[in-house]
């Protein structure tokens, strides 16, 4: 049974690698039929496996999978392993990732049909696939931080697709450097680990985490930190660069610079949730220490209020999306803080879903207006493009909240949450995330109203030619309204009672804070009632109303309110200024500090003062060390040969 | 029957020999034949080097295949020969990189091309020698020795400055070894013998020990190189043909750190603590430093030698935080994460260092220029090699999965050991490491056609697959499953951690 098992978790991972591989070697041979071919069944296979995984674990109650698939290697006792742990949590995120992956593979048909780097790019999206897959399925820290890095550097292919785009190359070079500072910080909170645990094994260190609670560390001599709040926080820091949060997220809007299909599959839908996954992954260490989930949680609600606030300003189409997910990723990541690690990765799973919908559903509209992504340049394409309109209309009320779609189940459990959470930071998180829902109602329905409804505002040869996309880009589009809509119905159930989760994650009873959602919970159809009379409902509806009255009924106002309020507008604008700040500080020291070291320490310094000053003073040293060791014939031998050959080469150079 | 062949005998003297049939058969006429002996030899001396691998025992730190016969008996100098998981990789590492730049050379050098081969393999000899050279005075002369086809190989084939560059080296790496051959005649003088293991026991004062480590210092530490003796590298990288950048990267830049491993570290232990904290110093400035000098260099080669010396830096470090480690702790225990990492470090930057410097040479051979800004969009007249240089400067950004990161990765593990602060100023590499190698990745290889010079660039020939997919292997294999290796090292690491645990005062 186990290597029965065994053999179909290896054939889930290895399937899309082998697509991969046979893509991006043979893609000459087997053409562009043939490339896409192989890479659909391959990550078709995977998904087909997951979801059978899924359901035997979840529904049929099967054993959890953890096993050593080889041995990394031995070094003074410690084993590091290649292995996987498949439960309940990481069969959903394979399930999650596969059937992502297998959508935008169809969608890519079509999107990238005219591409000459066709053969590459499916190469590359079965990659990541078989990346994240070996993410979410370990069982040990080593290759979590394989996968880890390897989600990284597909990421960073796939942003610099087109390469001979400027933007696009300085996208991903800044891309895989803030990701960098991000593992920097993971990679320690892993040395943490090791040193204090001997062991990277999950099973390991969760069994011991809790008889180290009380060890402290002194990173600062004469200062004691709590042992478990250092590791977390360490741990954090790389999720903070993987899950885009503040002050690490200013990569990911850059990152749209790469085609639409991988903004919906790495950017939106799986990699910038493998930080929100692992810190899911680590609970029975992040529940020992309060002071790291408050940490965790404040930085999430910094970050669920303030880039949704940008993404109001944002007219690019993508852009708003992004900072959308940079906001949705906020919320999960409060949940984490708040424990309420299932809430998160509910969340997750049901923001993969309409998010990766809206990003495709914009990708639709962006090959409709021909590569135009203005959204100021849009206007009543629900005329031409029914299918795209009506999926992103469902794509849009799921992220709001509208009680009943997918998004209003996992954000309603996530403000409730919070709402319960007693930890330091709490009530600003609370705040935060309500005022984040009237601010994600605001700026979801600008983009909606601005995009398919209202004056139509394209130049006449682009109307001319506006029409629907492709049946390979609707069905996927199709394909992922379905679980936004459904799939808050299916699960909000299975993870108030826990049976969703199982034992994969682990909280502490004075953390518990959907224990209480749970008592009171009858039904998910009473749940929606419930969602109706409550705040968020209120905020969400606020904010519809406000984006339909500013941008379809008063379509003049908002260029007066930007006026009114320039500063605030304009700080907005930039960004909150991350991104001119790095660019000055960051790169710019980079290269002041890389300059001044080298013509100042080693050209003017150890190599003008020490070396030519001393020259004279090496030669005289080196005839008082002949005349000690004279005495020995070897020695003259030597000098001899030496002597010899410094002529001989001296007379041939010259 | 098998066990009676001098193996290491023969690693070392059929390149030489091999090198002198090339001299002597292969003329300005007779290029291709030259050719032919030379690849022939070299490959005939990687086969041979397999047995070591093959043959090793696994479960044993003495040293194995070892040789030993009277060599200047009046003074018990012998011709000594051993390995054991220490240098037996290096040997590997240095037979396996004389046929990639065998290989490599093969249609580049158009002036005296057989002996610039023959310059390679009498190199491959010696280097072999040093590795495997178990009397100081033996060691002395193959250490010694290697420095002259070295120095031709700059001097004759070299770029325009060759001969301040050629200069530089030789006083550099000349000053440091007449120092050691002043600590080892001392050694002698104290204990009547020249035997590498004999040192390894002789009782010593702590002055005498840190005069010694000093001496042995100036020797090493040039060779490394590290701060701040490192000044002669960039300038001798620029100045050598591609194949000279690969031996020196590859393999000389390591016999320093044999060299402390081997002599240093075991002949003054208690000197080795008391000085752990500057070598720690020097290593962290080396590492982050040099990673900020790196990220400005306009010339590739220069960008990449620096980058070696950050990573080397890497090398130097895992060795001493054992020191930290024991001083804290009072035991070796998770001290063999940092000194095995150093050696896993030093033999992945061979690979990649190597596949850089062919990175580069690839592109100079055609436009003749190392200038970043005489590139750009190199991927769109030559993406096969871009894929290649994709993957190799990924590794030298210590990507896991690659070799470039398992050295690093376990000296990180084992300096947070030692203290938080080592692993952090040492884990700042994951960014600068990105930053230098992937901005100039940038720079070169993505964007707009750059010139007409890159419009007209043809992508890789057949021969160059061949010697990049040859260090790509090694490069994946190392990072994928570096088990083998480290069954190898550690027994011997073991052994050493032992040895330097106990004091001599």
């Amino acid at each position: 049974m186990a290597q029965n098992s065994q053999t179909m978790y290896l054939a889930i991972v290895l399937a899309p690698l082998f697509g991969a591989l046979l893509a991006g070697f043979g893609g000459k041979i087997i053409g562009r039929v043939g490339a896409h071919t192989v890479t659909i069944i391959g990550v078709a296979i995977a998904f087909g496996l997951s979801a059978m995984t899924f359901k035997g674990i979840v529904f049929d109650g099967g054993p959890i999978y953890d096993a050593t698939l080889y041995t990394w290697g031995v070094i003074e006792g410690v084993h590091l392993e290649v292995g996987f742990r498949i439960d309940e949590l990481s069969s959903l995120m394979m399930t999650v990732v596969t059937f992502v992956s297998l959508m935008v593979h169809i969608y890519t048909i079509g999107y990238m049909h005219d591409d000459p780097g066709y053969q590459r790019f499916f190469s590359y999206i079965s990659l990541f696939t078989f990346a994240m897959l070996t993410l979410v399925m370990s069982n040990n820290f080593l290759q979590l931080f394989f996968g880890w890095e390897a989600v990284g550097v597909m990421s960073y292919l796939l942003i610099g697709f087109w390469y001979q785009r400027e933007s696009a190359i300085y996208a991903n070079l800044k891309a895989f450097l803030v990701n960098r500072v991000g593992d920097f910080g993971f990679l320690l909170g892993i040395a943490a680990v090791l040193m204090y645990f001997g062991s990277l094994h999950y099973a390991t260190v969760f069994e011991t985490a809790p008889l180290l609670r009380e060890l402290t560390i002194q990173v600062f001599p004469g200062v004691n930190w709590s042992l478990m709040s250092v590791i977390c926080i360490l741990l954090f820091i790389g999720a903070m660069g993987k899950s885009a949060q503040m002050p690490l997220h200013v990569w990911l809007p850059d990152s749209m610079e790469g085609p639409t299909p991988i903004s919906a599959l790495i950017h939106a839908a799986t990699m910038v949730t493998a930080g929100i996954f692992m810190v899911a992954r680590m609970s029975p260490l992040f529940e020992l220490s309060e002071t790291a989930l408050s940490f965790v949680m404040v930085i999430g609600a910094i970050t669920a209020l303030a880039m949704g606030l940008v993404g109001i300003v944002q007219n690019d189409i993508k852009r708003v999306i992004a900072y959308s997910t940079l906001s949705q990723l906020g919320y999960m990541t409060v949940a984490l803080g708040a424990s309420a690690y299932a809430g998160a990765i509910f969340h997750l799973g049901t923001h993969a879903f309409f998010k990766a919908l809206l990003f495709l559903g914009a990708g639709s509209v962006i090959i409709a207006m021909h590569h135009d992504q203005d959204i100021r340049n849009m206007g009543g394409l629900r005329k031409y493009m029914p299918i795209t309109w009506i999926t992103a209309l469902i794509g849009s009320v799921a992220l709001i909240g509208f009680p009943g779609f997918s998004g209003f189940f996992s954000k309603d459990l996530i403000i409730e949450a919070v709402h319960h959470s007693e930890l330091p930071g709490a009530g600003f998180a609370y705040f935060s995330v309500l005022a984040g829902v009237f601010i994600t109602a605001l700026y979801s329905f600008r983009m909606y109203f601005l995009v398919f409804h209202g004056k139509e505002r394209m130049s006449a040869s682009v109307r001319s030619s506006l029409r629907e996309t492709p049946g390979v880009v609707t069905a996927p589009l199709i394909m992922l309204a379905i679980p936004s809509v459904v799939i808050g119905w299916m699960g909000i159930e299975s993870v108030l009672n826990g049976e969703l989760f199982g034992h994969s994650i682990m909280v502490l009873p004075e953390h518990n804070v959907l224990g209480p959602i749970a008592a009171n919970f009858h039904s998910a159809g009473g749940f929606v009632l419930h969602g109706i009379t409550g705040a968020p409902f209120v905020l969400a509806m606020a904010g519809v109303g406000v984006a339909w009255y500013l941008y379809l009924v008063r379509p003049e106002l908002p260029e007066r309110i930007k006026q009114s309020f320039a500063l605030l507008y304009n700080v907005l604008e930039q960004k909150y200024g991350f991104d001119r700040f790095n660019e000055v500080f960051f790169a710019g020291g980079a290269r002041g500090i890389g300059t001044v070291l080298w013509r100042g320490g080693d050209a003017a310094i150890i190599d003008g003062l020490v070396i030519n000053g001393s020259a004279r003073t090496v030669a005289w040293l080196a005839s008082v060390m002949r005349h000690i060791q004279s005495g020995f014939l070897f020695h003259y031998a030597l000098a001899m040969i030496l002597g010899l050959l410094v002529m001989i080469s001296w007379f041939v150079i010259l | 029957m098998l066990a009676d062949i001098p193996l290491l005998s023969l690693i070392i003297w059929a390149p030489i020999l091999g090198g002198i049939w090339v001299l002597i058969a292969g003329g300005e006429r007779n290029v291709p034949t030259a050719r032919v002996i030379a690849l022939a030899t070299s490959i005939l001396t990687f086969l041979l080097s397999l047995p070591l691998y093959t043959r090793f025992d696994l479960s044993t730190a003495d040293m194995q295949f070892v040789e030993r016969m009277p060599w200047i008996a009046a003074f018990d100098i012998n011709y000594h020969l051993g390995v054991d998981g220490i240098s037996m990789p290096l040997v590997i590492l240095t037979t396996f990189i004389t046929v990639i730049v065998i290989i490599s050379s093969w249609s580049v050098i158009k002036q005296r091309a057989a002996q610039y081969l023959a310059a390679f393999l009498v190199l491959e000899g010696l280097m072999v020698g040093a590795f495997a050279a178990l009397d100081s005075i033996l060691f002395y002369v193959f250490w010694e020795a290697l420095l002259i086809p070295m120095f031709l190989i700059i001097g004759i084939w070299g770029g325009p400055r060759r001969v301040y560059a050629t200069i530089k080296f030789f006083l550099f790496t000349f000053f440091g070894s007449v120092l050691m051959l002043v600590a080892l005649l001392y050694l002698y003088a104290q204990g009547g013998s020249f035997a590498i293991a004999d040192l390894h026991q002789l009782p010593l004062s702590l002055t005498e020990q840190t005069l010694i480590f000093l001496a042995f210092l100036a020797a090493f530490a040039v060779k490394v190189p590290m701060w701040p003796v490192h000044t002669w590298l960039p300038d001798a990288h620029v100045e050598a043909p591609t194949g000279g950048s690969v031996i020196l990267a590859a393999v000389m830049l390591k016999l320093g750190g044999y060299g402390l491993i081997r002599f240093s570290l075991p002949i003054a232990p208690d000197a080795s603590l008391e000085l752990s904290g500057m070598m720690i110093g020097l290593s962290l400035v080396a590492i982050v430093y040099i990673g900020f000098v790196a990220i400005v260099q306009p010339d590739m080669k220069k960008l990449i030698a620096y980058s070696s010396i950050s990573h080397m830096g890497f090398a130097t470090l895992g060795l001493f935080i054992a020191f930290r480690i024991f001083a804290d702790t009072g035991s070796m225990a998770g001290a063999g994460m940092g000194v095995q990492g150093s050696l896993v470090q030093m033999i992945s930057h061979g690979f990649i260092s190597a596949a850089m410097f062919l990175c580069v040479g690839v592109m100079y051979d055609r436009l003749h220029s190392r200038d970043i800004k005489d590139y750009g969009g190199v991927v769109n007249t030559m993406p096969i090699f871009a894929a290649f240089m994709m993957l190799f400067a990924l590794a030298n950004s210590g990507l896991p999965g690659t070799s470039g990161f398992v050295g690093e990765f376990m000296v990180i593990m084992g300096s947070f050991k030692a203290n938080f602060w080592i692993a952090f100023l040492a884990g700042l590499t994951l960014i600068l490491g990105a930053a230098y190698t992937l901005w100039m990745y940038k720079r070169v290889i993505f964007g707009p056609v750059g010139n007409d010079g890159v419009a007209g660039l043809s992508d890789v020939n057949g021969r160059e697959i061949l010697f990049l997919v040859l260090l790509a292997i090694p490069v994946l294999w190392i990072g994928l499953w570096p088990a083998p290796l480290l069954e190898i090292l550690q027994p011997s690491v073991e052994n050493l951690l032992q040895q330097i645990a106990v004091s001599k005062l």
